[in-house]
């Protein structure tokens, strides 16, 4: 890290948040007064255990002898071809333990609650990766687990709901509101303030009051810090464009933050654009949003003129939220980031075109990352370098994906 | 006008105040409007009208329930002002409970003055710190309104320190740590943390009554507060009666009922 209080108003962007959580004006603490004894704690807790080489050497054993990092740096030269002839590289977190970039925030924050004496973690997932992998992270240090899902989520990640339950973790299926991710954290939030002696909330995203957007960024940064090693190896220069998709942030701002006074490096974030912008049925927040309060923090969200939180579209459950971690408001009112949607359509083409030319699955979430590739790639032409963060596998996804290409034969869809 | 009066008046009176909450909008404009007035002439001495939120990430089934079908029913913030206004012409002291997001988009500043002129004497800002309420707090000094802050259980004394310091009006003290919804039985940390909070406003040397809420349902219940607290507070009990009575007469009857209920309750004092 980066922080260095002698550099005054000169601190690199990367250095972000100050001490009570704000990049700029957004990101802070709008909680529950109940709350705010346990974030406390936690914030001073991870500010100690980020000390504590103990800590540190087992979170490290973890991601790498148990999550399987570092993840691969994979050159994508077919699909490349697709994108203006530019150099496509996957950093491939398809390839961690449960299948996505979930498990590196986890893993922190499950030694975190078994160091504040906790005994249970709960979570709020929306595609059921982040819940996968917090009741898997449950499972290794004997934690009870209760995650949150949308009942909306719970129909269209079937697959994930059985793994969950496997997994030991109770799933409670979320039947107020839209019945999706945005209802899923407000149950987990309600669940944490009468359970907070005994129980870590573990948020899936860069989202959620301080110090949750600034812990989860810092446990999801090796991504960008091992991309960065990795292209630096393999092609001898920084990337023009790192790439991923934004749906609470999490991949994306742990693709980006190594990066960030890289200022030659694009940061280019994909939001879920639904059935497109224009038709108000998306979950582009920062491109069709904006600003107020939401979750706990000061951030982009799509809401009417009285305030009131409006549903969000999309075709994956993983970016189907009307907020945004804050410092991805950050990053765009900055102009340090770039933020652009990606339909439906283009990210499932996108989808099956990586299935076709390279043999990788990827999850949808993901796909909005290789449509915005494909742009970015486009743009930069040949001799151009793209990191793509692949933050997960497409297993989850097949039923939609048969559904939406009508690969299932008549009667054997049901 | 500021809900400490009606505080003040209780305590001439020797008993404890009554603080009533239902959402506006629920279970339509007219009919909150009607419950709200059925309570204050069952003995309600602050009404705390509710503004309903897509996201009610503090309150419990009952609440949560009400303002869906206010929402749903197209309750709308100018109403929600309207409804403030016909609460307030009973001349009891009327608050507006809300989550900021509401505030925020309207504007702080426009918010503040157009609760004023519907004759509203302030807010209570559940997911509101002071920390984060620089804005708010200027809006609601310039026009003269209640700034209700809540203390937990799990408050250190130096955050209620800093929240009574906050405050005007009276203090929210969270008698549970749990989101809104009627309980059996009272935390048995809730005395301590109203004494607790009174230490604090003494330290500072202001004058602020303590209304304790969140999990109170009958008369018993309320005695047992007024014996400790300055005020009780009393939302989802309320809101239940409505949603439970099979139509709209019965439905202001049982609200009626339990507010006359709970006023005899703070007249009795375990």
């Amino acid at each position: 890290m980066t922080i260095d209080g002698a550099r005054g108003s000169a601190l690199p962007e990367s250095s972000l948040p100050d001490a009570s959580g704000h990049f700029g004006v957004f990101g802070g603490r709008f909680a529950p007064e109940a709350l705010m004894a346990a974030l406390d704690e936690l914030d001073r807790e991870f500010a100690a255990a980020r000390q504590d080489p103990a800590f540190m050497g087992e979170l490290n054993d973890l991601l790498k002898n148990y999550a399987g990092r570092p993840s691969l740096l994979t050159e994508a030269r077919r699909f490349a071809e697709h994108a203006g002839g530019a150099r496509i590289l996957l950093k491939r977190e398809d390839l961690n333990h449960t299948g996505s970039h979930k498990i590196n925030n986890v893993l922190g924050q499950a030694l975190l609650t078994r160091r504040m004496g906790k005994r249970r973690m709960i979570a709020e997932t929306g595609a059921g990766q982040h819940g996968v992998a917090t009741a898997t992270a449950a499972a290794l240090l004997g934690l009870e687990c209760t995650v949150f899902m949308g009942e909306v989520d719970t129909e269209r990640q079937a697959l994930n709901v059985a793994r969950m339950r496997m997994l030991g973790a109770e799933v409670v299926p979320v039947k107020t509101g839209s019945r999706t991710l945005k209802d899923a954290c407000n149950e987990a939030f309600r669940d944490w303030v009468a359970t907070v002696d005994d129980t870590h909330y573990c948020v899936g995203s860069t989202m959620g009051p301080h110090p949750f957007p600034m812990m989860v960024r810092e446990l999801q940064r090796i991504i960008g810090v091992e991309a960065r090693r990795q292209v630096l190896d393999l092609v001898g220069r920084l990337p023009d464009a790192v790439v991923a998709c934004v749906g609470g942030g999490s991949n994306s701002i742990g693709a980006f933050h190594a990066f960030i006074d890289d200022k030659d490096v694009r940061l280019c974030g994909f939001e879920a654009a639904g059935d497109g912008v224009e038709t108000g049925r998306h979950a582009a927040t920062i491109t069709g949003g904006r600003v107020g309060v939401i979750h706990g923090m000061r951030t982009y969200l799509l809401q009417d003129e009285d305030g009131q939180t409006v549903e969000s579209h999309s075709i994956s459950a993983g970016l189907d939220y009307p907020g945004v971690g804050p410092e991805h408001s950050w990053l765009h009112e900055t102009g340090r980031g770039e933020y652009r949607p990606i339909t439906d359509a283009e990210a499932m083409e996108a989808f099956a075109l990586l299935c076709r030319t390279e043999g990788v699955i990827p999850a949808i979430e993901s796909a909005h990352a290789l449509a915005g590739a494909l742009k970015v790639g486009r743009e930069l032409g040949p001799d151009g370098v793209i990191v793509v963060c692949l933050s997960g596998r497409g297993d989850k996804d097949m039923e939609t994906a048969a559904e939406y290409f009508g690969l299932m034969p008549q009667g054997e869809g049901q | 006008m500021s809900a400490k009066t009606a505080y003040d008046k209780a305590r001439a009176e020797g008993r404890a105040a009554l603080v009533g909450y239902l959402p506006a909008g629920f279970p339509d404009y007219q009919g909150a409007v009607d419950a709200a007035r059925a309570m204050v002439d069952s003995g309600c001495d602050v009404i705390e009208i509710g503004l309903p939120y897509s996201d009610p990430m503090m309150d419990g089934p009952i609440i949560q329930d009400a303002v869906h079908r206010a929402l749903v029913g197209g309750i709308r913030l100018a109403d929600v002002f309207r409804t403030v206004e016909a609460v307030a012409a009973t001349g009891v002291p009327t608050l507006v409970m809300t989550y900021y997001n509401p505030v925020d988009r309207y504007g702080v500043e426009a918010f503040a003055r157009d609760l004023r002129s519907a004759g509203g004497c302030g807010l209570i800002t559940p997911d509101l710190s002071p920390e984060e309420g620089g804005e708010w707090i200027a809006a609601a000094d310039a026009h003269d309104l209640d700034k209700v802050f809540l203390v937990a259980l799990s408050s250190t004394d130096e955050r209620i320190e800093k929240i009574t310091t906050a405050c005007r009006g009276f203090v929210y003290a969270a008698s549970l740590m749990g989101v809104t919804g009627a309980r059996t039985a009272l935390d048995t940390g809730a005395p301590r943390l109203v004494e607790r909070t009174r230490q604090m406003i003494a330290k500072r040397e202001l004058d602020l009554p303590v209304g304790l809420g969140l999990g109170v349902s009958d008369g018993a219940q309320a005695a047992e507060i007024a014996g400790f607290a300055d005020g009780v507070i009393v939302g989802s009990a309320f809101v239940r009666r409505l949603l439970e009575a099979p139509d709209r007469k019965a439905g202001l009857a049982a609200v009626g009922a339990l507010a006359a209920e709970l006023a005899a309750g703070v007249r009795r004092q375990v």
